[in-house]
């Protein structure tokens, strides 16, 4: 077996505190790599276009962005499936990975989580600003009021409304629930006062009891065993917005797994996206190794055919199905006016990933990597991208029409960039990005650690 | 204030956890520091077997063995998160039903108001939810967390027990507790150090 940790850059094998100050320390010390600042001021920089964008759209209305009938939903509903996407390789590596027993999910769980929690943040905000009047978003809630009225719960609209707010829930206890022991370790290595405060309450006065450890593994196998189950609903749901509805190429049973594929696979390229550099500006690679970028690859490698086959899969249907809507739409998509949208997809989701990532020298080359996994956010972009402008064109031509994305649809995903990189930024810098309890449990016991037993394992 | 003794209080065997005042410290318990998590469990297992009741394990990562040791082999979470679910099931389908057919009823499509099949996916989604939320505010509450301070913080070698050392602590309100006996007893168990802490 691989080594998940390689020892200290010095050479000697890692202990309980070497474990502790390579990870701790980068928030402990606040020294930060030059690599640390560029990456905060360009998300804050980007923030700021949010900022704007937002204000203006309060301001007019959501009549400066692009959307029209019959295109409606536009930029808004490919950057939520887009963002909510990414998110979900977070849980999965947090959750499915931890009931798998996959061990080298340890060193990337924690940002992976706060990915997801960051991605739905960003996910959340385009219906949010989409709904014309934000500030009566509480309406999609059911909530005792003087009119009478409550939400159409046959609505997948509305299920979309408890299936993002669970999965933002149910992430944020996770993560934190991780991260409550590590509080515990940077409350107890704090060398500033604020430190000793702020980590000290966060930290919730865990103390590492036997019994406190006992029960908080099973919360944790549980939150586990029930967010994998919760990730693949939470996508699902999000495609039958698109399949509950008649619109042909939309209206398809293989949207749901075809949907939660496209997402791991966009995920797990964030994830690499955000890994390489930050490992290499703390100096990590010692937790997040060549290895690491071997296994994703194959995940990626895995998830991408399985996306291919969803592609293959609707064209093949519209054919075999001799529907006039079907096939019509499927022509329209291919050759019609937003044909090249439909070659970019193919080209950067399958083309060029999926002979790439065959390579093991590919998928352990950093280089490489990051370009193969920036091919795969965009290609997964724009597959958003297609289905949403399959409205342009679909049953009767007296009502077809365009789209066409305004600066202010650009200014606004940007934004949501830049919301991703300032939170992401800030979480770098005051949380550990790594778990410290769970490296140090997977140290081999003359190290110190656990024998590499996995958090859970002692959890009946 | 862990640094004041009085001679009268607290040093005389037998006698160390009743309170003589206000003023004068009481001691939570001694604790036994260790180097491996193995070296923690073998004696939590030592000291239940000598017959100590009112003890814990503290260590950086989970130690089965510990928990074990201490008569715990099984949390009780799994039950308080079926029961947290099963709730949040229930009222997310009810919600549903009584809001669709009876709080204000659509018709939609001509499907009967009744439509279960569509309520599947929030009654799902809010038993995952209330599963989480019973999983993080039980273990809280039943762990007697969040604590603002706890005697062991009083120690000058537990800010360890969070990073590379693993501690077994006696309390006194044991009643087999003797101040001079358990520490030798402790003593015996080959530990980095034995510390009394005081409340």
């Amino acid at each position: 077996m691989h080594p998940l940790i390689k020892s200290t850059h010095t050479g000697k094998p890692h202990d309980l505190v070497s474990v502790g100050n390579a990870i701790g320390n980068v928030v402990l010390d606040g020294n930060h790599p030059r690599g640390w600042w560029i990456g905060f001021l360009a998300g804050f920089a980007m923030l700021q276009v949010l900022a704007l964008a937002v204000c203006w759209l309060f301001y007019m209305g959501v009549g400066i962005w692009g959307i029209n009938v019959p295109v409606a939903w536009g930029f808004a509903i490919v950057n939520f499936v887009w963002w909510i996407g990414i998110g979900h390789a977070g849980t999965l590596i947090s959750a499915v990975l931890l009931l798998l027993h996959q061990k080298w999910r340890t060193s990337i769980n924690r940002f992976s989580e706060a990915m997801t929690i960051f991605a739905v943040m960003c996910a959340g905000l385009f219906p949010l600003l989409h709904m014309g009047r934000p500030w009566f978003f509480y309406w999609l809630y059911p909530f005792p009021n003087v009119a009478g009225v409550w939400p159409q719960f046959r609505s997948p609209l509305t299920w979309d409304v408890f299936a993002v707010t669970t999965y933002f829930t149910v992430s944020l206890v996770f993560w934190y629930l991780g991260l409550v022991p590590d509080l515990a370790a940077l409350r107890d290595q704090a060398k500033k006062r604020w430190q000793r405060i702020v980590y000290g309450l966060l930290a919730l006065g865990w103390r590492g009891s036997a019994i406190h450890w006992r029960r908080y593994e099973k919360v944790y196998l549980i939150l586990g065993g029930i967010s994998t189950p919760l990730v693949l609903s939470v996508h699902t749901v999000v495609s039958f917005d698109f399949a509950v509805s008649i619109v042909p190429l939309w209206h398809a049973t293989i949207f749901p797994p075809f949907f939660v594929a496209g997402a791991i696979y966009s995920g797990f390229a964030m994830v690499v996206v955000i890994a390489i550099p930050v490992r290499k500006w703390y100096k990590l690679e010692d937790f997040f190794t060549e290895h690491h970028l071997d296994i994703m690859g194959k995940v990626m490698l895995a998830t991408g055919f399985l996306v291919t086959y969803g592609y293959f899969s609707e064209l093949w249907m519209a054919w075999y199905g001799h529907t006039l809507y079907e096939w019509g739409t499927t022509i329209e998509r291919m050759f019609g006016p937003y044909g090249w949208s439909y070659w970019c997809l193919i080209g950067f989701n399958c083309a060029f990933p999926l002979t790439a990532l065959w390579s093991r020298k590919m998928r352990t080359s950093p280089f490489w990597m990051s370009a193969i996994c920036i091919s795969v956010l965009i290609g997964m972009w724009f597959e958003r991208y297609v289905i949403v402008i399959t409205l342009a064109r679909e049953y009767l031509p007296s009502a077809w029409g365009h789209y066409a994305p305004t600066l202010w649809d650009y200014a606004t995903m940007i934004g949501s960039l830049g919301l991703f990189l300032f939170m992401f930024f800030l979480f770098l810098r005051y949380l550990p990005m790594i778990s410290i309890t769970e490296m140090r449990e997977l140290l081999p016991k003359k190290q110190g650690g656990g024998g590499g037993h996995s958090i859970m394992e002692n959890a009946p | 204030m862990s640094t004041t003794v009085t001679p009268d209080a607290g040093h005389e065997p037998g006698h160390s956890h009743h309170h003589a005042g206000p003023d004068v410290p009481v001691t939570y318990g001694l604790l036994a520091e260790f180097e491996t998590g193995d070296a923690m469990a073998h004696a939590t297992a030592k000291a239940t077997a000598a017959g100590y009741t009112h003890l814990d394990a503290y260590s950086p990562y989970p130690v089965g063995e510990a928990a074990d040791a201490l008569n715990f082999p099984k949390s009780e979470m799994g039950p308080v998160m079926f029961i947290g679910g099963l709730t949040g099931a229930c009222a997310g389908f009810i919600m549903q039903y009584w809001a669709n057919t009876w709080g204000y009823s659509l018709n939609i499509g001509g499907r009967p108001y009744f439509s279960w099949p569509s309520f599947v996916p929030i009654t799902f989604e809010m038993m995952v939810l209330t599963t989480a939320l019973t999983g993080l505010f039980g273990l809280l509450a039943i762990c007697g967390l969040p604590r603002y301070n706890h005697p062991l913080f009083n120690s000058k070698t537990f800010d360890r027990a969070s990073c590379d050392r693993f501690f077994v602590c006696i309390e006194a309100t044991d009643p087999k507790f003797d101040l001079v006996a358990t520490r030798a007893f402790l003593n015996d168990l080959h530990p980095l150090s034995v510390e009394e802490v005081m409340e």
